[in-house]
This record gives C-alpha cells, structure tokens and sequence, in this order.
C-alpha cells in the first residue's frame, strides 16, 4: 500500500498536468528503508515525447547520489500517461529496475479528471496496490 | 588503489550486498570482466555482446560513459565509477 500527502499528490498531477502532451516523470524520496514518500523531485524528460519517458542520466547521477547523501532512497517514481490509461506498459515493466519503489502512474487523458494509481512492479510483475492519502 | 564501483540495490545480489566493490583495469571492459571474476554473473547484465546494455547507466566519476567511449572508456586508479539502472517507459 502507498500512503501519500494530498500536498504530494497535487505535486505529481501539477506536473504532469504542465508537461502534457508529453510525458511527465519524477521522484518522491524519502528516509532509506521508512516507505514514506517525502521530497518531491521533478525530473526532466529526456525524450520529451508523448509516448515515452527517461530521466537524463546526468540528472539522475545528481539526484541518486543527493539521496545516497541524505540516506534517503526513490519511494516513489513517477510517470504520466497522456493518452492512455494510467497501468503499466510492456515498456514501463522491461524498464522497472527499483523492486522497493512504487511506481506511480496518472493519466492526463481526460481533461478534467486525472486517474492516479500504483504499482509494485518486481521481476516482470505487475501488482496494483491501494493508495491512502493524508492530509 | 583501485578503481570504486557502486552498485545499485538491484545488482547487489552479485556482491554479497556490498554497495561498492573494486577492481582494477585499464578500460572500463577490463575493469568489468576483473569484477566478473569475483562476482560472477555481474558483467552481463551490464553487457550485451559488444556493447553496455540499453537499461543501465555508467558513470565513470560524472561522466556518463556512453559520451566518453562506452566500453573503451579508459580508467585509472582513484577513478570511481558508478552504475544505475536507467529510470524509462512510456505508454507503449
């Protein structure tokens, strides 16, 4: 289960809301080993495109080694849809390489409502999880 | 001295845990096919064929290696060189 903060989830949705019709993608952190999603961190996408997403390598060097100095660790990574559901692609699963991460994902398909759900994605698999949110 | 690797959580079951190991050599293949020698199995899945495999950074210290020369990428004692697994996907 991923419980999150409205503030956070606001967050995600903003960005991908501001990216659209591109994806949107980024990392929440948050203490190593405490499963509690904390530091909002908007990453740039490198592909810029509307069906796919990868963090720039040189940002992702800055951002992993910031939270190894912090003892924090990727609670949650993100990404958006935005003509598609908000479920796990072939690609997105291929590319799942953090087992403790959730991975969040929201659609921007629909104008007014933005899906936002998660997902543990280990060795190929796929598991929806419930989403608390707090105040 | 000797050359740093870090090791992401993901590729720690090839060392025992450890968050960085090293090994020496005086191109990045070298160095690669050093560490394989004690931690088995860890060269290819970082390695496909000729070439560093699509999923994975290496950073040899803030340098991504793919702008510096891939395998050939030359190393040297005190160097550091970090591997993370890209972050990428997309909606097809």
């Amino acid at each position: 289960m991923l419980t999150i903060s409205r503030d956070l989830q606001a967050k995600i949705i903003d960005h991908a809301r501001k990216d659209h019709p591109d994806e949107a993608c980024g990392v929440i952190a948050g203490p190593a080993g405490g499963d509690r999603p904390v530091r909002f961190i908007p990453m740039q996408n490198a592909e810029r495109s509307p069906t796919f997403y990868r963090f720039d390598s040189l940002e992702q060097l800055k951002v992993w080694r910031e939270m190894d100095d912090r003892d924090e660790e990727p609670v949650v990574i993100y990404h958006s849809h935005t003509a598609t559901e908000a479920y796990p692609s072939r690609t997105d699963i291929s590319y799942a390489s953090e087992p403790q991460a959730h991975y969040v994902l929201v659609s921007t398909r629909d104008e007014s409502e933005t899906e936002f759900r998660s997902y543990r994605i280990t060795d190929g698999e796929v598991t929806e999880e419930p989403v608390t949110f707090t105040e | 001295m000797a050359i740093e690797v870090r090791i992401p959580t993901i590729l720690r079951s090839y060392t025992g845990g450890a968050k960085s190991v090293q090994g020496s050599g005086s191109t990045l293949d070298e160095l690669l096919s050093n560490l394989d020698a004690e931690h088995g199995g860890l060269r290819d899945r970082l390695v496909d064929g000729e070439n560093l495999r699509r999923f994975v950074n290496v950073y040899l210290n803030d340098e991504d290696v793919r702008f510096l020369g891939g395998l050939k990428t030359p190393v040297s004692d005190g160097d550091t060189v970090t591997v993370l697994p890209a972050v990428a996907g997309g909606a097809l």
